[in-house]
């Protein structure tokens, strides 16, 4: 990116088509990309700028608005129905990892998280979050390989109450979003929740794994419409995937970017920042990191 | 199904192609640039399609072709040759080692399957008569190992998880290298006591870019000395999935790539371009969560059925695997004697069932990605589950003998498999209604003519 919008460099045709092709190697797919830069040439050419620095600062302020607002919980206060948070996603795109990072979080606020492993499918699961839960001094509920993951999902309501806990958060099974059965499942986890608790589950999110390319959108499609998603996770940018999957997937949704994770440390998933992503997704301001990154 | 969105855009391009008579150097230009965006919406990467769309149009371009009696199939035959090639033409299987045991060790990104992946290349390889043993050095993902050893536990399949008493360090201390490394050379040792002539090795996975995790990975190497080092990568990564290959492959050094999650609706940008990236074919792909979810991967199939010009041969082998010979030859007889039952419809049924869904044998039948949102084809497959309900509800001699099934036996069986007794007696008009076919199909079969009458 840098050499493409080097600060000399003349502001042409040729220039707009490196810039599309920027874009979609960064996974952001040919629509939005030459959505966006038709976009910036139209505004450059309104607002005069003709280097290459002028153009790349319009280029992230375009990208930024696209990317959508900050992100962050959107949970209610304690009170007396503790607040629910249900994971979803499909296989390896760390569901687990984000559980036990948001329940870090939330517990470095002040509110006393509950762990919930609704995957009964996968081998070890129970055991992985139990790792963390142990890390983190927090409790999990979980039941035996094979059993209802509803039925999870609803011990640890009763669960929460029982022990004062005033955020439940439920990771579930990685699952396709084109199996049709596991998405049934899915539902009737959300389904249960709603009924133990007034307006659950506050949060929906969605785990993107940060190196998916367009099939993101195809996912966040089909989740959101079988259990309306308040929010994704973008996860493992620590690598060298630019994500620009994003902008697809706001073209297409409304669900906003709440978090991003930048690695394995339960510090390391920062909230959403549309100007730090569209750098990211440039190449151009270094990657997004958390707090962990720089002991590393 | 994967890739049906890239069938989808390059069957309306064919199609277009087709339509025409005869086909200008600029038709061949706009199919290319309409080709060109289809892959690139399907996540192939930018470099390998500018080089894909460039031989395909200097080839299609080239005076035999326009001047050809079907020129829009020629192009199409391009297209399906050039993909097999960028996908590597002919099938890679494993290489083993002149003296056991093997040695095949998994990398890759975290998430991409590895875990997963291990235990099912363990039961691929000991249905072929091996004996492998697999070796769970992934320190870094909690509970990684036990995953492994669940598995093995819940498939027969022996997993070495460390010496007795072992207890990981932390992560990323040296101390967690060197336990990695001791996890592998006491599995080596016991892979050779037990005498399992293949060793898999489940490895940490983390970012390319992480340099610890590329130098844990050459020790890893050193000390295993693999026949086969496979890299493990998740079907739906998108451009990135370059840049991954590309650093395993130059980092670490692979012989082969295991593509997962073909199950899902992936556009198929990772299998059309990691081939071309590192010169490294895909040797297997991972289809569903299942143990015996692998298939060998054929990149000519691949592209047939990328193209919808279906993948008959894997169909045919699937069916091959799921049929019992011996059960084939006592149906057979049962037919000729018109001796069919219930009970070897339900047989049959089960058989189809475990060649795979539905959806998926469609998948593999050429056009029809065509009729694909067309109603009717969106399979039920839980229909299957309520047949086999009812019938199982059913007596010995009701199963034999159908039609003592009178009214209140009707009821009885539909309380008795949670169905009504429309659905009952909906099943029992079917088989009387095969039970003809098959009668008339055996009377066929006894005079060719008929036969051949029958067939047109």
């Amino acid at each position: 990116m840098r050499r493409v919008l080097n600060l000399g460099r003349r502001v042409d045709e040729e220039l707009y088509e490196e810039l599309v092709e920027t874009l979609v190697s960064g996974d952001t797919g040919v629509q939005a990309a030459e959505d966006v830069v038709a976009e910036v040439r139209e505004r450059a050419g309104r607002e005069g700028v003709a280097d290459g620095e002028g153009l790349r600062r319009l280029l992230a302020a375009v990208l930024a608005e696209r990317l959508g607002p900050p992100g962050d919980l959107d949970l209610p206060p304690p009170g007396a129905d503790p607040a629910v948070i249900l994971v979803v996603g499909v296989n390896g795109s760390g569901k687990t990892t984000t559980v036990a990072k948001l329940a870090w979080r939330l517990a470095a606020e002040g509110r006393r998280p509950l762990l919930v492993q609704a995957d009964t499918f996968r081998a070890a699961a129970t055991e992985q979050l139990r790792a963390w839960a142990e890390r983190l001094g927090l409790d999990l509920v979980h039941h035996r390989p094979g059993s209802d993951p509803a039925a999870v999902a609803f011990d640890g309501m009763r669960a929460a109450r029982a022990r004062g806990k005033d955020v439940v958060l439920v990771d579930t099974a990685g699952r396709l979003h084109t199996r049709k059965g596991l998405i049934e499942e899915l539902k009737k986890i959300r389904r249960v929740l709603a009924r133990e608790a007034d307006g659950a589950p506050h949060e929906t999110l969605l785990v993107i794994d940060g190196t998916t390319g367009l099939n993101a959108v195809q996912q966040a499609k089909a989740f959101d419409e079988a259990v309306s998603l308040t929010g994704i996770v973008i996860t493992k940018l620590d690598g060298t995937a630019r994500g620009g999957v994003v902008l697809a997937i706001r073209k297409e949704l409304g669900a906003p970017v709440k978090f991003v994770g930048v690695g394995e440390g339960c510090e390391d998933l920062v909230p959403f920042d549309p100007l730090v992503y569209a750098g990211t997704l440039l190449g151009t301001s270094g990657r997004v990191q958390g707090p962990g990154a720089s002991s590393a | 199904m994967p890739f049906t969105q890239l069938t989808d855009r390059l069957n309306n391009v064919f199609r277009r192609l087709k339509a025409r008579g005869k086909l200008s150097e600029r038709d061949v230009d706009e199919a290319v640039r309409q080709i060109k965006l289809a892959l690139l919406e399907a996540d192939v990467n930018y470099k390998v399609v500018k080089d894909f769309v460039a031989r395909v149009r200097e080839r299609a371009v080239g005076r035999e072709v326009l001047a050809s009696v079907a020129p829009g199939q020629q192009v199409v035959k391009i297209v399906h040759d050039e993909m097999a090639r960028l996908m590597g033409g002919e099938r890679a299987g494993i290489a083993f080692a002149p003296r056991p045991p093997s040695v095949i060790m998994l990398v890759g990104l975290h998430g991409s399957g590895k875990t997963t992946t291990a235990a099912k290349l363990a039961r691929h390889l000991s249905r072929q008569g091996r004996l492998p043993l697999l070796i769970a050095a992934d320190l870094r993902r909690p509970a990684a190992r036990d995953q492994l050893a669940q598995l093995g536990r819940s498939h027969g399949l022996p997993v070495w998880t460390g010496p007795t008493g072992f207890t990981p360090p932390e992560p990323d201390s040296p101390e967690a290298v060197r336990a990695t490394l001791d996890i592998i050379t006491s599995g080596l040792s016991e892979a050779r006591t037990r005498g399992c002539d293949v060793v898999i090795i489940d490895t940490g996975g983390r970012f390319h870019v992480d340099e610890a995790l590329m130098e844990e990975l050459k020790k890893v190497r050193e000390v295993a000395r693999p026949a086969e080092t496979l890299l493990v990568l998740d079907a739906m990564t998108g451009q990135e999935a370059v840049g991954v290959a590309e650093t395993f492959s130059r980092e670490v050094g692979i012989d082969g790539v295991v593509l997962t999650k073909l199950d899902g609706d992936a556009r198929g940008g990772a299998a059309l371009s990691v081939r071309a990236v590192t010169g490294r074919p895909i040797k297997f792909v991972g289809t569903g969560e299942k143990i015996d979810d692998l298939e060998p991967f054929h990149p000519d199939r691949m592209a047939s059925r990328i193209l919808d010009m279906g993948d008959i041969v894997t169909l045919v082998e699937r069916a091959e695997a799921a049929f019992d010979a011996e059960k084939a030859r006592e149906l057979e007889r049962k037919l000729r004697r018109d001796e069919f039952t219930l009970d070897d419809f339900l047989d049959q049924l089960r058989q189809v069932r475990k060649m795979g869904s539905l959806q998926e044998l469609l998948s593999f039948l050429p056009g029809v990605g065509r009729l694909r949102g067309l109603k009717g084809l969106d399979v039920d497959e839980k229909q299957f589950g309520r047949v086999e309900a009812i019938i199982c509800s059913m007596t010995r001699e009701e199963r034999r003998d159908p039609s003592i099934i009178d009214g209140s036996r009707r009821r009885r069986i539909a309380a008795g498999s949670g169905t009504t007794t429309a659905e009952v007696n909906r099943l029992l008009r079917q088989f009387s209604e095969t039970r003809k076919l098959i009668k008339r199909l055996t009377a066929a079969g006894k005079d060719a003519r008929g036969l051949s009458r029958l067939m047109r």
